[in-house]
């Protein structure tokens, strides 16, 4: 076990290092002088020069990039050009509400594609069925810039029932939760029929039904359970689209997470603050992902020996 | 469903090639005075903020995302299937080098990397066509990797080896083709995501320029009318989900007709 820890966590170094090398390498990507993009081209020649300086843009690319990856190490992304605040501090001021809207839309997406997912399963090939395939291709197509509006108009505006944008109470996280949910609702009922289907043709479940387990028993006690290994990894993986989805979701109903201070510092042009949020999400996403290896590892021994 | 995805991408694709020249109104045509008008018998879908045809704009918005669609699955699809074929069938440095590059940019989540790269180089349409190729190659680098580990043992393969046949010949002839089923069914679902993303930059203002009409775009100034004109968000929002929906369907029946296991399973 331990070396399997060892080398699931020496695999993911490089790519580490990769992404870190790839977010530094985008300030270097600016046509023409970063800081020049930075402040506009009204800005004085002196201020281009200081905020040059400032971000050590005048050194080397070899020192640059060692000051970076230093920085990254030890949680200084630097300061943000429009408040001056650390970029680390205005992201973990962030963080809270973006695991939230996260947290609430794997919630809302699980509850709903459970259910979905196995009812398509045992009344395959039935009207059930295809109404719930239709319904998960629907909810993968339905982009969530427009879920989200769409839902904002029938409940906010003409119902009145939720609020229409804004962070604070429950009632305020169902929007954005049911409309970051949705796309990971459909893939999850998708693969939760698809697995339970496999899990339903096995030998066992005909030998619980022969010992007179019921329908429903050697659905839900016996094939289900099985079929949740693979759901549960979907679950893990597909939470880097949750993030990015977040960044989209956070825009619309102006929730004051890691995406909207991604975007709104993307029209500062506070590129310290795009870089710390974009180097953010992609290790956390390479840290979910090593996760859900590991509890794979775990829950199954044949992952450990490969 | 795969009948109804195709008549949904046919009639898509009738409407991008034909719609702008047969629409009653020009896309920029604008009328201020009838500004955020809902639909009625003349203006189908309504009038925008500025007046225009929504109509006409969404069959104008057909075009660039069909174009965007088919210019980065192509360059996608190109790059990734001979990156692909090049590290499955080479092995060694060079499967460990392109295979270290395809980790690398997997890492970063879904659009992530096109909002980052498209954030430093500008928003407009070859920048997003970019960023969202240079994303989109590797799913199908990773899908040929994978198909090319398999062919490379087969038998015919090997007899063309021993024949003394050239690297690029085994690959193009022998190899590639057999990937080729699997990488028309991630193409097309590929499209789907890619029309999608395209809307989503734009949406957040990264990607198509007004006064371009874009579906993602017209979209995004529909989000400050929701109270008083809410037909600005739902036609262009029907059009962008009617299309992927029906990529979505096509895809999955080509992938239920080219694998006789999913067919079997399902």
């Amino acid at each position: 076990m331990l070396r399997f820890l060892a080398r699931r966590f020496a695999l993911t170094i490089p790519v580490l290092l990769g992404v870190a090398t790839l977010v530094f390498s985008l300030i270097h990507l600016i046509p023409g002088d970063p800081a020049q993009a930075m402040l506009g081209d009204s800005a004085s020649p002196q201020d281009v020069a200081e905020l040059r300086t400032r971000l050590g843009l005048d050194r080397p690319l070899v020192e640059q990039y060692a000051r970076f990856l230093g920085g990254a190490v030890r949680g200084d992304l630097g300061r943000s050009l429009r408040t001056n605040q650390p970029v680390t501090s205005a992201i973990v001021e962030r963080m809270p509400a973006t695991i939230e809207l996260a947290a609430a839309a794997m919630l809302v997406a699980v509850a709903f594609a459970m259910p979905l997912g196995i009812a398509a399963a045992v009344w395959r090939g039935t009207a059930v069925d295809h109404g719930a395939t239709t319904l998960s291709l629907l909810g993968i197509s339905i982009p969530n810039f427009w879920l989200g509006p769409l839902l904002a108009i029938i409940f906010s505006i003409e119902l009145g029932w939720l609020p229409v944008s804004g962070r604070g109470t429950w009632a305020s996280l169902i929007l954005p939760a049911v409309s970051l949910g949705a796309a990971l609702a459909a893939i999850l009922a998708r693969m939760t029929r698809a697995t339970l289907l496999e899990e339903l043709r096995e030998q066992y479940v005909l030998a619980a039904r022969a010992r007179g387990a019921s329908r429903a028993r050697a659905v839900v006690r016996h094939a289900f359970r099985n079929s949740l290994i693979p759901v549960i990894t979907l679950i893990g993986l597909q939470f880097g689209a949750v993030l990015t989805g977040a960044v989209i979701t956070e825009t619309i109903f102006a929730w004051p997470g890691i995406g909207r201070l991604l975007i709104q510092s993307i029209g500062f042009r506070d590129y310290p603050l795009v870089q710390g949020c974009i180097l953010l999400i992609a290790v956390t996403y390479v840290g979910m992902n090593l996760l859900t290896d590991l509890m794979y590892g775990l829950v199954d021994p044949r992952i450990r020996y490969e | 469903m795969s009948k109804v995805g195709a008549t949904i991408v046919f009639v898509a694709v009738v409407a991008a090639l034909f719609g702008p020249a047969v629409a009653r109104f020009d896309p920029s045509a604008q009328e201020l005075a009838r500004r955020l008008d809902g639909p009625s018998a003349t203006h189908w879908f309504g009038l925008d903020e500025l007046g225009r045809d929504i109509l006409s704009r969404v069959l104008a918005g057909a075009r660039i995302s069909l174009l965007v669609g088919i210019v980065v699955v192509s360059i996608s699809s190109v790059v990734g299937t001979i990156l692909g074929s090049i590290a499955g069938y080479s092995g060694g440095t060079i499967d460990e080098t392109i295979s270290r590059v395809i980790d690398i940019l997997l890492a970063f989540p879904g659009l992530l990397l096109a909002i980052a790269l498209v954030a430093v180089l500008g928003p407009n349409l070859t920048n997003v066509v970019f960023a969202l190729s240079l994303m989109g190659w590797v799913g199908y680098a990773r899908l040929v990797r994978g198909q090319v580990l398999r062919a490379r043992e087969f038998e015919f393969v090997q007899a063309a080896r021993a024949l003394g046949a050239a690297t690029p010949r085994i690959l193009a002839k022998h190899v590639i083709p057999t990937a080729l089923p699997a990488v028309t069914v991630q193409a097309t679902l590929g499209m789907g995501g890619a029309i999608l993303a395209e809307a989503a930059l734009s949406f957040l203002g990264l990607g198509v320029q007004p006064p371009t009409p874009s579906w993602g775009t017209m979209l995004n100034a529909g989000r400050t009318h929701l109270l008083d004109a809410p037909h600005l968000t739902i036609f262009p929002g029907l059009a962008i989900a009617f299309l992927v929906l029906g990529f979505n369907f096509l895809g999955d029946g080509l992938r239920d007709a080219l694998d006789p296991v999913t067919r079997r399973r399902t």
